[in-house]
């Protein structure tokens, strides 16, 4: 699998060589416990501490605002949960409904608990109406949690006005920021923000290690209890060599930060517009002005988003789809639905996420292979032919053509 | 990532009898472009021996979908109308070596293909269903024959397996109470674990003010967290008797589907949890 061109970077990632190299000591003689007594262990400590500060340089943090987790999901759960039992009294949490599944499951099931949930929606760009979010702030809202980039579309929340409004109404704030970090930058000196969470092997890092931010004075309510390690906050033995591996990572996200932000981007839409410009019935999905610089959802009309995956995977090109076969699920993506893209288009979405190791040679493979991927599915599919017609005879071809029932147009 | 066996991914690869036939004997379509996957089936069909001498295809949907119909004009071609009835969605599963169970629904749609091409051959009316009948689910437009037809074709005891197998009931869910006692009359009561969990409609008498909450207690409860799954919702505006008036909000303001959503969302389940004879009604806003 020496030649796979891996455009599935929201997915996961490429360990990074200088995270490897990095994290091995851990593997071998620097197998001690960071809160043994003895300094074999005691050593440990000291680069679990320069990782805190490696983590913290990144957000913009203080370095005991950081604590390891497992991953992203656990840091989100750690997050909600933190806010509710901290305020008995306030039942009532805001969200979005196209949150990651971490969040919004999570939220789902507290709901079952007896605690109220309002999701809030988005426009056909997949944006937040900020006046909803306003309106929705009750007297007994314990916490608002948005993500700061969606996983699917990559779009970006306004997270910095987003904050200051639930500081402003004096309700604690969450964002899922595990596709944002390192992707694009931005400190948390300057926004309120209450709580955080990223994920290791979104940026470089192995998979198994995370991050939860909780500002100063904020709340934290211990998912797993047992012994004093992060100050308490998060029981369990210091996983150091991903600990080690995450903050080596966070400082190769930060010295790449403008990379991503130039290099990347410029890959990211000479791919889209080369795609837009050779297939036609084609649509970018999601919020184009405010974006990651590494996110493309495009949804190809007439075709099926799992059938087009495994023809990109015979060429060893990997990206993933919001359709429904993908997933063993019926439907399109939650965050498809909610942006309502038409489910004719919805089928057919195709996500590429690019990283700082993504060259040209590959966007070129990909512009290359792709047309005749979507020409080929098209000759197959029955709407190819029916699209055709339609152009020919312009919309009152509707009109008693054989492919009415099943076009559903 | 799927389990596909060989024959999938080959068939899939390398699709047999791709396209349209211009004159065709006996066309079948299933599916729609919003349902995710859609097949449409031409078939020329001798006169004198009633056999099919040539079938083609055209298949939008996944790998399984696109190998499963391929599959299916390999095992028909040759075959007398009557023998190609017989051709099952089992068949089409094992003649590809099998498919990952969730994707079973793309093998009945062959042979769902199949029955409306020969229908349509045989100048029966298929109705506006895929086999006729009254539609269950409204999602994806699954009629009851046609789940029954799976249930006894495979033997499928839980509303799951009839999910896999038809798509009815993957979607929105409403429709799982009728799938679950379809279930019960095809298999007889007992068979699927859930079946008791299914709640007659009470026969006792109930007070006004008692149905009033019950309608109330169901729309909160059952009704609206479906509908604002899909960003509308509903509000509850009189009850007369068993007259509901409801107004749509939201995103079913404006869904071209919301009259068949007040009639087979709002008014069957409070038909199943209040009274049977439930009117719902609903009023501008």
């Amino acid at each position: 699998m020496s030649d796979v061109i891996y455009l599935d970077n929201n997915a996961t990632t490429m360990v990074a060589p200088e995270v490897v190299e990095a994290m091995l000591p851990f593997f071998g003689d620097m197998y001690g416990n960071a809160s043994s007594m003895h300094s074999f262990g005691g050593q440990v400590g000291k680069y679990i501490a320069a990782a805190r500060e490696q983590v913290a340089a990144l957000l913009g943090a203080h370095p005991e605002e950081i604590i390891f987790t497992s991953c992203g999901t656990e840091s989100d759960n750690t997050a909600i949960q933190s806010a509710l039992l901290a305020q008995p009294d306030k039942k009532h949490i805001v969200t979005t409904r196209v949150e990651h599944p971490a969040v919004l499951n999570t939220v789902q099931y507290l709901e079952k608990r007896g605690y109220k949930a309002t999701y809030l929606g988005v426009d056909a760009k997949g944006r937040l109406d900020l006046d909803e979010l306003r309106a929705a702030i009750r007297k007994d809202t314990a916490l608002v949690s948005v993500m700061y980039a969606n996983n699917e579309t990559g779009n970006m929340y306004p997270i910095p006005e987003i904050a200051a409004i639930a500081a402003e109404r004096g309700v604690l704030f969450h964002t899922d920021a595990v596709q944002a970090v390192g992707k694009t930058p931005f400190s948390l000196a300057d926004m309120p923000v209450n709580y955080l969470a990223l994920s290791g092997h979104k940026l470089n890092a192995p998979k198994g290690v995370g991050v939860l931010y909780a500002r100063k004075g904020t709340p934290v309510r211990p998912l797993l209890k047992g012994g004093h390690q992060e100050r308490g906050r998060r029981a369990g033995t210091e996983n150091s060599p991903y600990i080690v591996g995450l903050g080596k990572a966070c400082e190769l996200a930060g010295k790449y930060m403008n990379e991503e932000r130039t290099r990347v981007r410029v890959l990211r839409d000479r791919l889209e517009n080369g795609l837009l410009e050779r297939i036609s019935d084609c649509i970018v999905n999601g919020d184009t002005e405010n974006r990651l610089p590494n996110t493309s959802s495009i949804a190809f009309k007439y075709v099926e988003g799992e059938a087009i995956l495994l023809l990109l995977d015979e060429h060893g090109i990997c990206a993933s789809s919001g359709s429904a076969c993908t997933s063993g699920s019926l439907e399109p993506s939650h965050v498809l639905r909610a942006m309502g893209v038409p489910f004719t288009f919805a089928h057919g979405s195709i996500r590429f996420s690019l990283s700082r190791y993504t060259t040209d040679g590959q966007i070129d493979a990909v512009l290359r292979v792709m047309p005749s991927i979507i020409a080929r599915l098209r000759e197959i599919s029955p709407f190819a032919a029916h699209a055709r017609q339609m152009e020919q005879a312009g919309k009152d071809a509707c009109e008693g053509c054989g492919n009415a029932r099943i076009c559903g147009q | 990532m799927w389990d596909y066996t060989a024959k999938v991914r080959e068939h899939f690869l390398n699709p047999r009898n791709v396209g349209a036939i211009e004159d065709a004997d006996a066309v079948g379509e299933v599916g729609s472009l919003a349902c995710g996957d859609a097949l449409k089936l031409y078939l020329k069909i001798d006169r004198e021996s009633d056999r099919i001498t040539d079938a083609k295809f055209q298949t939008f949907g996944c790998a399984s979908a696109i190998a499963s119909s391929s599959a299916l004009t390999e095992l028909i071609i040759g075959k007398t109308l009557d023998e190609a009835l017989k051709v099952t969605n089992k068949d089409i599963a094992e003649y590809l070596g099998g498919l990952p169970k969730e994707k079973m629904h793309c093998s009945v749609m062959g042979e769902e293909a199949l029955a409306a091409a020969i229908n349509q051959y045989r100048g029966k009316s298929v109705g506006d269903g895929q086999h006729g009948g009254k539609i269950i689910c409204r999602c994806f437009g699954v009629t009851e024959e046609t789940i029954r037809r799976a249930i006894r074709e495979n033997r499928l005891a839980t509303v799951e397996e009839v999910t896999h197998y038809t798509k009815a009931g993957g979607a929105c869910g409403m429709c799982i109470p009728e799938i679950r006692r379809i279930l019960e009359e095809e298999n007889g009561a007992g068979t699927d674990g859930k079946l008791v969990e299914l709640k007659p409609v009470s026969k006792k008498k109930m007070t006004n003010i008692q149905r009033m909450q019950l309608i109330m207690k169901t729309i909160d409860e059952e009704i609206r967290p479906r509908l604002e799954q899909d960003g509308g919702d509903i509000e509850l505006v009189d009850v007369d008797g068993l007259s509901v008036r409801v107004a749509l909000r939201g995103r079913c303001t404006s869904c071209p589907s919301s009259q068949v959503t007040v009639k087979n969302l709002v008014e069957q389940t409070l038909r199943d949890h209040v009274d049977q004879d439930i009117v719902v009604e609903e009023v501008g806003a």
